[in-house]
């Protein structure tokens, strides 16, 4: 599974998304479901997935799809 | 009967001196895993790591630093990831008393009680409850004061911090319970410990004078309420404030 799909299946399971949206259209405070308590769930989430502890800055930078997968670029390989 | 905390792992903070070491033995005693963050120099925490380790045949580990510094408490939290893959309780212990009337309170006095106090209970509270929610759930104890709760001479500013211990603890414990993370403070009231060595003798009586109980309490009374809050015997109650006082009036 790629990172992207990873990040993905978070977002999904999360915001109850479905399959086809457009992710570049995915955005904090304006995707349905991704408010501050959406948000805490989706780093619980990523964290799980990639199975490393995100910096605090990284959590308040996620502030969309994109952003999400620039950011989780940096722990693809951690193992903390 | 358990007290489900057996090889849990717990970070205390303050953790290698006073109420926060006896904490920490209490804990181990019980079977915990530890992490003790402290200011002191790494080998003199070290030190005291080790020495809980082999009495109680657990893990101790530590982290040195500010934690009025978010890089700390994140720190704790990593080391608590890498190490144990899990974090069940967090005790936020470390704390500083500077005495002194209102008049004459310094700029730096007020900053570093503060940072003490209160934003290094708000940077382990944020560090450590994602962790704690992936293992579905913990216990968060806060050392607040009889004086955070009624106030004293000569301590608006340790008063401030320790009330605003438990508005944060009160806070959290809403914020956090879905997550089935319980938040709870102590309020310990006059503890024979470091904190209180530079008070003068006719202060001292008059502090023991007013405790109904008829004497000074020990470190390891405010550790069996935290060893209390941070297990199971504790598991439907949060967001309280737990007095260790011996009815002590202020």
């Amino acid at each position: 599974m790629t990172d992207d799909e990873k990040i993905f299946l978070v977002f999904k399971d999360v915001l109850k998304i479905s399959d086809d949206v457009d992710r570049s259209t995915l955005r904090y405070n304006e995707t349905n479901g991704w408010d501050s308590i959406g948000h805490m769930s989706l780093i619980a989430g990523l964290e799980d997935s990639f199975d490393c502890m995100l910096d605090t800055d990284d959590i308040l930078d996620m502030s969309s799809f994109d952003k999400a997968r620039e950011i989780m670029g940096k722990y693809r390989d951690s193992s903390d | 009967m358990t007290l489900r905390i057996e090889d849990g792992c717990a970070i205390v903070t303050g953790g290698s001196r006073g109420i926060g070491l006896a904490v920490a033995e209490k804990l181990a005693t019980a079977g915990m895993n530890l992490i003790l963050v402290g200011r002191s120099e790494q080998t003199a925490l070290q030190k005291v790591a080790e020495e809980i380790a082999s009495r109680h045949d657990r893990r101790v580990l530590t982290v040195s630093g500010d934690v009025g510094k978010p890089e700390t408490a994140q720190k704790a939290a990593r080391l608590a990831f890498s190490e144990f893959r899990r974090l069940d309780a967090l005790v936020n212990n470390a704390g500083i008393l500077d005495d002194a009337l209102i008049g004459m309170i310094s700029e730096d006095s007020i900053d570093t009680t503060l940072s003490t106090n209160i934003k290094g209970v708000i940077n382990f509270t944020q560090s450590s409850a994602r962790l704690m929610e992936r293992g579905g759930g913990g216990s968060i104890v806060n050392v607040s004061s009889i004086i955070g709760r009624f106030g004293n001479t000569g301590q608006i500013v340790y008063g401030a911090s320790k009330a605003a211990v438990i508005g944060a603890t009160l806070s959290a414990a809403k914020e956090l319970a879905s997550r089935q993370i319980r938040v709870n403070a102590v309020a310990p009231g006059y503890i024979a410990t470091d904190m209180i060595k530079n008070i003068d003798k006719e202060t001292d009586q008059q502090r023991r004078d007013s405790i109904g109980m008829g004497r000074i309490g020990q470190p390891g009374d405010v550790a069996n309420a935290v060893l209390f809050l941070v297990s199971d015997l504790s598991s439907y109650v949060t967001g309280q404030v737990l007095g260790v006082d011996g009815a002590m009036l202020v």
